[in-house]
């Protein structure tokens, strides 16, 4: 109890008018002490945790997965099997793999840019990376549609194609591998790449075989994150892309679709958990490497 | 041999390196040696060519260095931290300089391996660098950097961020590594213990200039500034003077030149002791001290402390012994 007495001393000398009596502080003693382990919430913190993230994340995903089966399995399958929803799927994975592919290599080059050169104006810069991320998706759509649309003041009409769709989807996802190369860069040991170059690498060896190497599960985990990203995106592409079936519609529009314009919740659940299967499949791939990377760093 | 030649080095407003003129013979190993700030770093990331000098040469073996990129001098460098590849095992470490050489496989294993024996890290080849202590990971740095079998090696504070009783060891431990592979090395510290140790020459730098250079005995014994006396040991000012605390004879009474003083404390250190004097005219101060009131240190042996018998508070006279000093005390009486 020492510390706790030195705390009492230390507050009754701070009055001019304290009493000359013992510096007895009852109020701060009597205060009960924790007996939580540090750092721990104890069973409460994990009760609550436990059900706020069935009430928020899993309970609606179980919904969603047990509304597509309610015509039974077959059904299902006739649904996701369907040549359209093949065909938007097909389209989704493959126009997000290209965007995660650009941008492992432009976020990575910015982030490079942003960490090791200087110029004027480089922390509004750093600030603009994130406005993508922050601005509501149908406004990244009509700020693309104001560009690059019908009416396009430099003569670039893209509205309709598939070209909008990945322009679409890098816009969206340009922050993640930017943010997630950014600090593993700031914190890349310098010397390791003198020390190469004293060893007798170029430039370029030593980048591809002493900083590539270290950034690249951080390149690989923006990129995926940009990919699951884009798989769900909706906002942004529902305005340009004109959701063409067969051309420019991807998973999520032809969700919408089916639920409002078919008034298909029952599909359109199935179609769903289609996506959610590829979404948690690429969340549990970055898990993996992520660990893998862990084990010798 | 690596001969610098009137090098200047500015960042800006600050003049790093201010024309320095240093030659380092082949096979010797130099210890550049100044307190943080001097230059002694920045001197070294020239020879180099980790910078670039504002002017001046660096020559290395003969040839003109100055303007050639690091991986063309045939240099080894060592880092503080270091600079291990994290991402490659110790064998891989060590072999980089060798496969980017292009080497032929098996002469890369055998010349590794045999690295690795050399400084004691055989059988960690598959191991990476997260997985060693400090002292392996500076070692497996030496290694790497001998690999490439370098003309000169160059080490920065290796022995910085290890703990006192490990930098011993491996200070110990290159000398005799250096005794074996007579690479010429130049090593940066800022510890003069580590410099007196390990060095066979001794270039003292202060303010991006070199006070002093020579055999570490030279040095010691003569050294040109207060500044380089002040920094090759423990000193303590009496009057006019420095004075090294093994120079201080401590005595009971009044004699020729010894002033009054008075015990504040006695340290027994084993087969020294420490004695801490308050002057009575309070003209002395011990100069490794930021303070001017720290008092004067003597050091005397055993046997001395206890036939004088002192205890804080006694008073003595203390001068400094005759003929200690080589370059302006009379050498003649010493002997």
């Amino acid at each position: 109890m020492s510390p706790s007495l030195a705390t009492d001393n230390g507050l009754s000398e701070v009055p001019p008018a304290s009493p000359a009596g013992p510096p007895g502080c009852s109020r701060l003693r009597a205060r009960p002490h924790r007996r939580a382990r540090a750092g721990g919430t104890g069973p409460l913190g994990t009760g609550v945790v436990t059900i706020w993230l069935s009430l928020i994340v899993l309970l609606p995903l179980a919904a969603v997965t047990a509304k597509s089966f309610d015509d039974g399995a077959g059904r299902f399958w006739d649904v996701v099997t369907q040549r359209q929803a093949v065909n938007a799927l097909i389209f989704t994975l493959v126009v997000s793999l290209l965007a995660a592919a650009i941008n492992a290599v432009m976020g990575t080059l910015v982030a490079w840019v942003l960490v090791r050169d200087d110029f004027r104006g480089k922390s509004a810069v750093n600030a603009l990376i994130d406005l993508p991320f922050a601005l509501p998706t149908i406004v990244a759509g009509l700020t693309l549609i104001a560009l690059y649309g019908k009416n396009s003041p430099v003569g670039i009409d893209v509205t309709y194609t598939r070209t909008a769709v990945l322009l679409a989807l890098m816009f969206v996802t340009l922050p993640f591998v930017v943010r997630s190369v950014q600090p593993v860069l700031l914190e890349l040991d310098r010397e390791m790449e003198e020390a190469s170059t004293s060893l007798g690498a170029s430039p370029g060896q030593t980048f591809r075989r002493i900083v590539l190497p270290n950034l690249r599960p951080a390149i690989l985990s923006g990129a995926a994150l940009s990919f699951a990203r884009a798989v769900g995106e909706f906002g942004s592409i529902v305005l340009i892309s004109g959701n063409v079936p067969f051309k420019t519609e991807v998973s999520a529009v032809y969700i919408f679709k089916l639920q409002e314009s078919s008034d298909n919740p029952i599909s359109a659940s199935a179609v769903s958990v289609v996506l959610l299967g590829v979404s948690l499949l690429v969340l549990i791939g970055i898990r993996v490497f992520e660990r893998r990377g862990d084990q010798r760093a | 041999m690596i001969t610098v030649e009137n090098v200047d080095k500015h960042y800006g407003d600050f003049h790093a390196l201010k024309g320095i003129d240093l030659e380092i013979a082949s096979g010797s190993l130099t210890a550049l040696l100044g307190p943080s700030g001097s230059g002694k770093s920045t001197l070294l990331r020239v020879i180099a060519g980790l910078e670039v000098p504002t002017s001046g040469r660096v020559v290395l073996d003969g040839r003109d260095v100055t303007n050639l990129a690091p991986q063309q001098r045939g240099i080894g460098f060592v880092f503080q931290h270091y600079a291990a590849f994290k991402h490659m095992t110790v064998r891989d470490n060590v072999a980089f300089g060798l496969k980017i050489r292009k080497k032929p496989k098996a002469e890369i294993k055998e010349k590794t391996d045999e690295l690795l024996r050399v400084v004691g890290l055989d059988g960690y080849q598959q191991r990476y660098p997260s997985q060693l202590s400090g002292g392996q990971r500076q070692r497996m740095a030496l290694a790497r950097a001998l690999a490439i079998e370098p003309a000169v090696l160059l080490l920065d504070e290796p022995f910085g961020a290890l703990d006192a009783q490990v930098r011993a060891e491996l200070r110990t431990w290159l000398r005799r590594l250096h005794d074996e592979v007579h690479v010429t090395t130049v090593l940066v510290t800022h510890d003069q213990e580590e410099a007196l140790d390990v060095a066979d020459t001794i270039a003292v730098m202060d303010a991006g200039e070199i006070a002093q250079s020579g055999k570490p005995r030279d040095l010691y014994d003569a050294p040109s500034s207060d500044f380089v006396m002040s920094f090759l040991g423990p000193v303590s000012r009496l009057g006019e003077g420095l004075v090294r605390p093994h120079d201080l004879e401590v005595l009971l009474e009044a004699r020729d030149g010894a002033r009054e003083a008075q015990v504040v404390r006695v340290v027994h250190l084993g087969f020294e002791v420490r004695v801490e004097l308050l002057l009575a005219d309070g003209n002395g101060t011990s100069a490794d001290g930021v303070g001017a009131s720290e008092p004067v240190v003597a050091q005397i042996t055993r046997a001395e402390a206890a036939a004088l018998e002192l205890s804080a508070g006694d008073i003595v006279w203390v001068r400094e012994q005759l003929g200690t000093r080589g370059a302006d005390g009379p050498k003649a009486a010493a002997a």
